[in-house]
């Protein structure tokens, strides 16, 4: 039985296609993909994603327990966030999230919906020998993003803490829309934007203060198909899509957040230390189609007769009006301004190695 | 609720077969493209080709998701939509009408009369 956030009558109400997924009736679109996704380009949009899993960590061992688990740095400030893959012993990606540092001795870790029991496992498996306490908040707390250039404009009508001087990847408690909230300067979208997580029965002031603070701006609700061509537009894998237990973040260019310069002994360590010293095999890179199709997930890469690649994600990118996708190539194909072939139908399609992100005007701070 | 003309045939692969003339047109349903969402691209056959029931005649794409489009009827492909080429998204405005994909001629008209009723349709995606 899938589960019902606490906005599922608001979205039902506003008309959304409605779809189960990682177990949660959520809001796929609620007209057009294309004009939700601009929205968020261009001025604000608002996204429930209360299927996101929150796991709270306190007790004295929270940093060392996140730094065996989690391949970037737990030594962060107050007040910071950072982003992170989990890793299995072999090098392989049990999920990707973000950290919430309060304080040192509290954490909150937001997971993926869809690993959200995987997740919840492997952090119950690890807590022998920390002195902590780790509660999944998951089924408390909701989560309401608000993305887009506006975001900051709107969101200071709903609180009267100085959003200015909260950098990217920067949070404090205090209200919004009259109620207690985390309020987070974190996105999945490229844009500016806030996260706001607060209780479950908080969820429809915040969700309708929201709407109502950002009529001035032309807000409009953004379901999850905008969210993933948003965020594959400015070129952020998705678990599932572009990584996952098979894939490492050293191929998924992800090395960044693993903690390699710091002595610090988190679960594959060794493994990532020694592929990224021999060098991957194959390489996450982003693509162009330069020809006309739509490679999707899945869709096989070629060099000539060579088989050198594979799509993990494709989509129309609507601020650039031209198909990208991400996917993996063999160590030696990688090279931006290469190109390739994606067979779609038994046809082939050329693509164009590229930097990402390929939407490079976002109003990220 | 979807459009469900009643002039029409349909498949449960979700296209609509209307006779015309010596032809029978071809296109998506209404409750299909909206399902599918804008579409960006649509990947016609060749006129001339082979047309078998059931065979996979071309794609369409949407902004995030993929479907191919079947052919309802043995024969040949008499015409395409050439439309569509530079504006797929008539296929979502007006896909009874404008928003047509292909024609096939058949010599057997029975194939037509076994397709599902507007009635039968409706049932199908549980409406």
């Amino acid at each position: 039985m899938d589960k019902k956030t606490p906005l599922y009558d608001k979205h039902v109400e506003l008309g959304a296609t409605i779809q189960s997924f990682a177990g949660y009736l959520m809001p796929i679109k609620y007209g057009a993909i294309k004009k939700e996704h601009m929205a968020v380009r261009e001025s604000v949009g608002a996204f429930d994603l209360t299927h996101m899993g929150e796991f709270r960590v306190t007790g004295p061992d929270s940093a060392a327990f996140l730094d065996k688990l989690l391949t970037n740095d737990a030594a962060v400030a107050d007040g910071k966030a950072y982003y992170s893959t989990m890793c299995y012993p072999d090098g392989g990606i049990v999920d990707d999230l973000i950290v919430y540092k309060i304080t040192d001795e509290e954490y909150l870790m937001v997971v993926n919906a869809a690993n959200l029991d995987k997740d919840w496992a492997w952090v119950q498996s690890h807590l022998q020998g920390f002195n902590i306490k780790v509660v999944n908040e998951s089924d408390e707390i909701a989560l309401v993003a608000i993305q887009g250039p506006k975001a900051e404009d709107l969101c200071s009508k709903l609180t009267d803490a100085d959003l200015s001087v909260i950098g990217y990847y920067e949070h404090i408690s205090g209200k919004f829309a009259g109620v207690d909230a985390l309020i987070a300067r974190t996105g999945y979208t490229g844009e500016d934007g806030f996260e706001i997580y607060m209780k479950y029965p908080d969820a429809e002031a915040v969700w309708d203060g929201v709407m109502e603070a950002g009529e001035e701006f032309g807000i409009i609700p953004v379901g999850l198909g905008a969210r993933d061509t948003l965020r594959l537009e400015v070129g952020y894998p998705l678990y599932g899509n572009d990584i996952d237990h098979s894939t490492t973040p050293i191929e998924a260019k992800l090395g960044w957040v693993v903690k390699l310069k710091t002595d610090k002994k988190f679960i594959s360590r060794e493994v990532l230390e020694q592929q990224k010293a021999d060098k991957p095999g194959r390489y996450l890179v982003g693509m162009v189609v330069t020809g006309k199709g739509f490679p999707r997930h899945g869709t096989p890469l070629f060099s000539g007769d060579r088989k050198v690649g594979i799509i993990t994600s494709g989509s129309l990118a609507p601020a650039l009006g031209q198909a990208v996708c991400l996917g993996y190539v063999e160590r030696g194909f990688q090279k931006r301004g290469s190109e390739l072939e994606a067979e779609i139908r038994g046809k082939r399609i050329p693509l164009k190695i590229v930097k990402i992100p390929f939407y490079t005007e976002g109003s990220r701070k | 609720m979807s459009n469900i003309p009643e002039n029409v045939r349909y498949t449960e692969t979700h296209e609509w077969v209307r006779k015309e003339g010596d032809k029978y047109i071809i296109g998506l349903t209404d409750h299909a493209q909206h399902e599918m969402g804008e579409i960006v691209m649509a990947e016609l056959p060749e006129v001339g080709a082979e047309a078998t029931k059931g065979d996979s005649m071309g794609g369409l794409e949407a902004v995030k998701t993929a479907e191919d489009f079947y052919s309802p009827l043995d024969g040949e492909v008499a015409e395409i939509n050439e439309e569509l080429e530079a504006n797929p998204s008539l296929i979502n405005e007006d896909p009874f009408a404008a928003g047509w994909l292909f024609a096939v001629k058949t010599s057997d008209d029975s194939q037509f009369d076994a397709l599902l009723t507007p009635e039968e349709y409706k049932t199908h995606i549980g409406e």
